[in-house]
């Protein structure tokens, strides 16, 4: 038998009317994310049609406020044609029909733009051949208007409630030959809507994960080692018993998997207060294991012990980088770093579990539940067949929730104290249990000719190895800009061995790349004596496309006219070049591309005598292709990600000492507030390609844009992060 | 310890050591969970509540403190004009992103609103400064505040 690429089954709808039901593979997915091994992945999409008209869709993804929960229904009610107001939309479970449940690298939108659309076409297509079928009139005499079959020669029209029984018997049409709308004549698609949660969001509804309550519900913590992975040998967990409300105290023996269970002892208390206090008497003795050379000042000596030497593997040879760089006029060499970060979303990490007569079950704010119940089967030894994953609204994921350490800990606690538990995390657990942004350390040199020309770029990269191998999210690819565009270029890369876990943080690699790239070459402009703006437009050149180094990671390559139309929009946007600013104000310009996005941004910034920071204002302008979906969500999420990077930028960052990170909370690692927070313009340049996801990609330019603007306010060049570690006063 | 306070407008009596936190009162014992938990240190504005009108961070409210402080939450701000206005603001101009911290910015605006119906930029940023957006949705919640502001006058 033949494997069908597309597969869409319309059946009849428990209480009547038209169930429609997707598979769809999605073949160019690999190609057109820029990563590897996701062919396979299916998409999934659930449709009902009542008689009463009510259109409801599920939503298969994760919410973790970027608003999929409401796009991926956008793009199928619009093609089915009926009214916004009369779709509901309904939150999936983890469930084995869907695949590909996961919320995370700015990929709902291109992976579903086509596919979604062809399910709701589907529906109005049968919608159609069901009225036509009644009226005994050929289906090319009628259409569709909201909701609605129209037969114009007779003036006969039926709603789709009435026509959603018959619809579901009528003949599945094939996915790939269904024509869809001219956008022209999108009416959901493009309109600016409002997502349907902020009426409970604004009235404390209960939705997130840590407002989950299960009858007969205990709550727990859970006291880890601060060295990761570090072994339980003793503690005092007797005595602990005896507290206040303490229901249960009991070590636990993990595995060696930083993202599995691992060792620590778990309070469970009548109350989480009570179980969180009981748990400041516990006395550990802990097996830290060696922690030889994992303190941020450690990582600093090695990393310049390491750059003084060739790198340990080359990432991409073009040319003879030292013979350009022997012919160039001006060399300039600089060591930029940025640190580690935690993503500390505001909703602390949590879970609650219920593991009762062989069967578990879990309400976890995750982003990614499939592999959090593979872990949980694996380690309670229990068949993913008798384990069923709530997904709970997320209180923000920035990747964090990718991993699902937190729900396997607490289907271990669930297990053996045999209730259902909430086990919830304090912000100290939060910021010194995470898979770490891995700071970075990049070693450039580059020459220029006698015309600012760029003609050879050399970094030496050094970043962070776990087990051997690079650490997750700390790698760096051959395509990496400027590659491509210089004649003589040398990546290479040096490793050092680290303890702490690592993972993605909201734009994975960009979020340290964009800053260190963009912040050099914005320093190679002043030392050429050309403004930045008409430097990266030299740099970039004619619009065409560069192909992307073949490799996993290959993706659909980088359009220097995109990136060109970006820049000159931001340009435009904020009057580069034409304003005069008064003393101690400067701008800065950056671009980057991530997540198939092009972003270029301009950050207008004031730096007073004491070395005090405001930021004035940005500007940011992006290129996500041929439409976007959402308006009103998508201004938000640029804003928010763009601020996004001023305040890590401005504030984050983590520091290790003996293999544990020193910071605990909001009062050392300091994220954006209100009083910092500058106007934020938006700007979209409309172009011929498919459209893109936006969670991502207006993140990395805001960060080296803020620190270009500090130069040309100051003449004083940020290499390193977090500024608020800096002395940026006039004397300094 | 047996206390008996005002949570929105109702006698609620509990039976719990005088130490534990309003939050966890207000969560775990009266079931109204809008009032979140962020940070356990009045560093994040999450668990901003209402006592007698003015923000105070439940985080760091032990229970035997409240004693005759009438308090509100997020799930009944809205029965006052000004809270209305503000979640009503916040609706039109879909501020928020993952949600978490709105209920506290909300309870902190209507605060600001109701001593100050008229804010500047600079009001609102001392009125704000210590409630966390982790998703940076700043730029709209100061222009909600004005649009509650603008309502509020007509």
């Amino acid at each position: 038998m033949l494997a069908r690429r597309n597969f869409l089954k319309a059946s009849l709808a428990a209480g009547g009317g038209l169930l429609l039901t997707a598979t769809i593979k999605a073949p160019a997915k690999a190609a057109s994310l820029g990563k590897a091994g996701r062919d396979a992945a299916t998409l999934n999409a659930y449709v009902r049609i009542a008689p009463d008209g009510l259109v409801t869709i599920t939503a298969k993804n994760p919410e973790i406020g970027q608003g999929v929960k409401i796009m991926l229904p956008m793009l199928i009610a619009e093609e089915l044609d009926v009214s916004w107001d009369r779709v509901q939309i309904d939150q999936a479970d983890l469930d084995s029909r869907y695949p590909a449940q996961t919320a995370g690298g700015s990929t709902a939108t291109p992976v579903n733009w086509l596919p979604m659309r062809r399910v709701g076409a589907a529906g109005r297509h049968m919608m159609i051949a069901a009225a036509a079928a009644e009226w005994g009139v050929p289906v090319s005499e009628c259409e569709t208007l909201t909701g609605l079959v129209l037969h114009n020669p007779s003036g006969r029209s039926l709603g789709y409630g009435a026509l959603a029984t018959k619809a579901a018997a009528q003949p599945v049409p094939d996915l790939n030959t269904l024509k869809l709308k001219d956008p022209k004549n999108f009416r959901i698609i493009g309109q600016p809507t409002r997502n349907i949660e902020v009426p409970r969001i604004v009235t404390g509804q209960p939705m997130f994960g840590i407002d989950v309550s299960v009858p007969g519900m205990l709550y727990a913590v859970f006291q880890k080692c601060d060295v990761h992975g570090g072994k339980l040998v003793s503690s005092n967990v007797d005595v602990i018993r005896a507290l206040p409300g303490v229901r249960a105290a009991f070590e636990v023996k993990g595995g060696n998997d930083l993202r599995g269970l691992l060792d620590g002892v778990a309070v469970v208390a009548d109350s989480w207060w009570q179980a969180n206090r009981a748990r400041q008497q516990l006395d550990i003795v802990w097996d830290e294991g060696d922690i030889t050379g994992q303190s941020t000042a450690d990582f600093a000596a090695t990393a310049s012990r390491l750059a003084s030497g060739k790198p340990a593997m080359a990432l991409r040879r073009d040319g003879d980088v030292n013979a350009g760089l022997a012919k160039a006029k001006t060399v300039v060499e600089a060591a930029y770093s940025y640190p580690f970060l935690s993503h500390i979303n505001l909703e602390p990490q949590n879970c609650t579990a219920h593991v009762q007569d062989g069967k578990v079950e879990i309400w976890a704010p995750t982003q990614n539940p499939a592999p959090g119940s593979k872990l949980v089967s694996n380690t309670l030894g229990i068949p993913e067949s008798a384990i069923k994953v709530h997904m709970v609204r997320a209180g923000g994921g920035f990747g964090r929730r990718l991993s699902n350490d937190y729900m396997v800990e607490a289907a271990w606690i669930s297990k053996v104290v045999g209730a259902p538990v909430k086990l919830l995390w304090t912000r100290e657990d939060d910021m010194r249990h995470d898979f770490y942004r891995p700071a970075g350390f990049h070693f450039f040199k580059a020459g220029l000719d006698g015309n600012g020309k760029l003609i050879a770029f050399a970094d030496h990269f050094v970043t962070f190895s776990q087990n051997g191998e690079v650490a997750a999210s700390a790698e760096m690819t051959a395509a990496e800009f400027p590659a491509r565009l210089v004649e003589h270029l040398d990546y290479g890369m040096s490793m050092i061995p680290l303890r702490a876990p690592t993972g993605p943080l909201r734009a994975p690699r960009s979020n340290g790349l964009g800053f260190a790239f963009q912040s050099f070459l914005d320093e190679l402009a002043h030392k050429a004596g050309v403004d930045p703006l008409q430097f990266a437009l030299g740099l970039l050149g004619e619009p065409r496309l560069l192909p992307d180094p073949p490799g996993p990671r290959a993706g659909p390559g980088f359009h220097t006219g995109r990136m060109r139309g970006v820049i000159e929009l931001a340009a435009e946007k904020s009057g580069w070049g034409k304003k005069s600013l008064p003393k101690g104000t400067g701008m800065g310009l950056a671009y980057y591309y991530s997540h198939l996005g092009y972003f270029a941004e301009v950050v207008q910034a004031t730096v007073n005598a004491a070395g005090e920071i405001t930021v004035d204002k940005i500007w940011v302008a992006g290129d996500i292709g041929s439409q976007i979906i959402n308006p009103l969500n998508a201004e938000n999420q640029a804003q928010g990600a763009a601020l996004d990077g001023i305040g890590t930028a401005l504030g984050h960052g983590l520091h290790l000492q003996g293999g544990k990170i020193v910071q605990g909370n909001f009062d050392t690692v300091l994220p954006l507030r209100m009083r910092q927070s500058p106007p934020v313009e938006v700007h979209f340049r409309v172009t011929d390609f498919p459209p893109t996801g936006l969670g991502e990609p207006a993140l990395p330019p805001a960060l080296p844009a803020l620190a270009n603007a500090i130069f040309a306010a100051t003449g004083k060049r940020i290499r390193s992060l977090p500024i608020k570690d800096l002395d940026l006063s006039a004397s300094a | 310890m047996h206390y008996t306070i005002e949570i929105n407008g109702a006698q609620q009596s509990v039976d719990i050591d005088g130490e534990t936190p309003l939050l966890w009162v207000l969560r775990d014992v009266v079931d109204l969970k809008g009032t979140k938990f962020g940070c356990g240190a009045a560093q994040c504005g999450a668990c901003t509540v209402h006592m007698d009108g003015h923000p105070i961070r439940a985080c760091q409210t032990p229970i035997a403190s409240v004693g005759n402080g009438r308090i509100t939450t997020i799930e009944a701000v809205g029965e006052s004009r000004l809270g209305k206005l503000v979640q009503e603001a916040w609706i039109e101009l879909d501020v928020p992103q993952c949600g978490y911290c709105q209920a506290g910015q909300i309870m902190s605006a209507t605060a600001l609103l109701t001593r100050t119906p008229n804010p500047t930029d600079h009001d609102i940023n001392e009125a704000m400064n210590g409630n966390l957006c982790r998703c940076a949705t700043y730029t709209r919640i100061r222009a909600a505040i004005k649009h509650a502001a603008e309502a509020g006058r007509a």
